[in-house]
């Protein structure tokens, strides 16, 4: 019964964390949320069928490589907008008029911080989560 | 309310729960100052994740705090002192909700009006922190990394207690070569997630 019910509710709670992400610009939300919500649906999953299980399907080293790769991607824009003949992090010369560009920026760092803070998180749980069978 | 029982709780259980209610009514608090993208991360992160690892260190550490050694008067004297020094500052805080507070100055006045078509974002929030203030944002990512990094150095698979696990000190054992061998007895596998 539990099994059912984690099984179903993590698809919506990654949707959910999705949305929280791509709607940050509209409402309220953003990164640090979507990262968040996102680790917490497999936290719900690894305590339903065990970590294992999680780790099975996401591998330790990839959420550490979303930990570094979210952080490149933020640089990354702010290094691009800096070639594209902008400031560090101005987004306006991102796209064809300011907006649209200020648009792009801003939801491809705060893509850099939902990688970031859902590698971050998720490598902490595991490490944390994981000593317990470690010490046994 | 929930602050003061959190102090005075030896169950460390009990005090995580605590903590996390305190959180979640936190967020409640944000929420009717109209911070909703505060409060909104306060709930996710207060309440939920940070209760999740502090759940997951309780299941190494077990649940009860040590008694303390000495009567603790020096420390109770150094936290009513940092109190009062504390509540001491906040006297020449503004008063809430004033419209000459310093944070409704000009800045805010460009945030508010401008945003709009300077950035095209709706969410104010969201038009400071990823774009007026892009650089900050980027140095809490970089702190949030920084934080991993530290922990996978203490805690994570390369950590130096992590690999000496493996094989167990042999003179506390007497047992033979097979009784060496195997670090974790047959039975006390966990039940990984049993169902309802």
């Amino acid at each position: 019964m539990l099994r059912i019910a984690a099984k179903m509710m993590a698809p919506f709670i990654v949707v959910f964390g999705l949305y929280v992400h791509f709607h940050g610009d509209y409402g309220p939300g953003g990164g640090f949320q979507a990262g968040v919500i996102l680790t917490a649906a497999l936290a719900l999953l690894s305590l339903v069928f065990g970590l294992d299980a999680v780790r099975r399907v996401v591998p330790p080293a990839f959420v550490q490589a979303c930990a570094a790769l979210g952080l490149i991607v933020y640089a990354g824009v702010g290094f691009a907008s800096m070639m594209l003949g902008g400031s560090f992090l101005g987004y306006d010369v991102l796209a064809s008029d300011p907006e649209k560009g200020q648009h792009l920026g801003i939801l491809l760092v705060e893509a850099g911080v939902v990688v970031t803070v859902f590698g971050v998180m998720t490598s902490a749980f595991y490490v944390f989560a994981g000593r317990k069978e470690q010490a046994r | 309310m929930a602050g003061a029982a959190l102090a005075r709780l030896r169950n460390l259980l009990a005090a995580v729960m605590l903590a996390g209610i305190y959180s979640l009514l936190s967020a409640g608090l944000f929420t009717v100052m109209d911070a909703v993208d505060v409060a909104f991360t306060e709930a996710a992160v207060g309440a939920g994740i940070s209760t999740v690892l502090f759940l997951a260190a309780l299941a190494l550490v077990g649940h009860r705090e040590k008694k303390p050694a000495r009567p603790a008067a020096l420390p109770l004297a150094v936290v009513i002192l940092t109190g009062a020094v504390l509540a001491w500052g906040t006297i020449d805080l503004p008063p809430y909700g004033d419209p000459s507070n310093p944070v409704h100055g000009p800045v805010a006045e460009r945030y508010l009006l401008e945003s709009g078509h300077e950035i095209g974002v709706p969410n104010v929030v969201t038009a400071v922190l990823a774009s007026y203030r892009g650089y900050d944002t980027m140095g809490e990512v970089a702190v949030v990394f920084t934080a991993v990094v530290g922990v996978l150095i203490l805690l994570g698979p390369g950590s130096r207690d992590a690999a000496p696990r493996l094989q167990p000190p042999s003179s506390a054992r007497a047992l033979g070569p097979a009784g060496r061998t195997r670090a974790p007895a047959p039975g006390s596998e966990p039940p990984t997630g049993s169902g309802a």
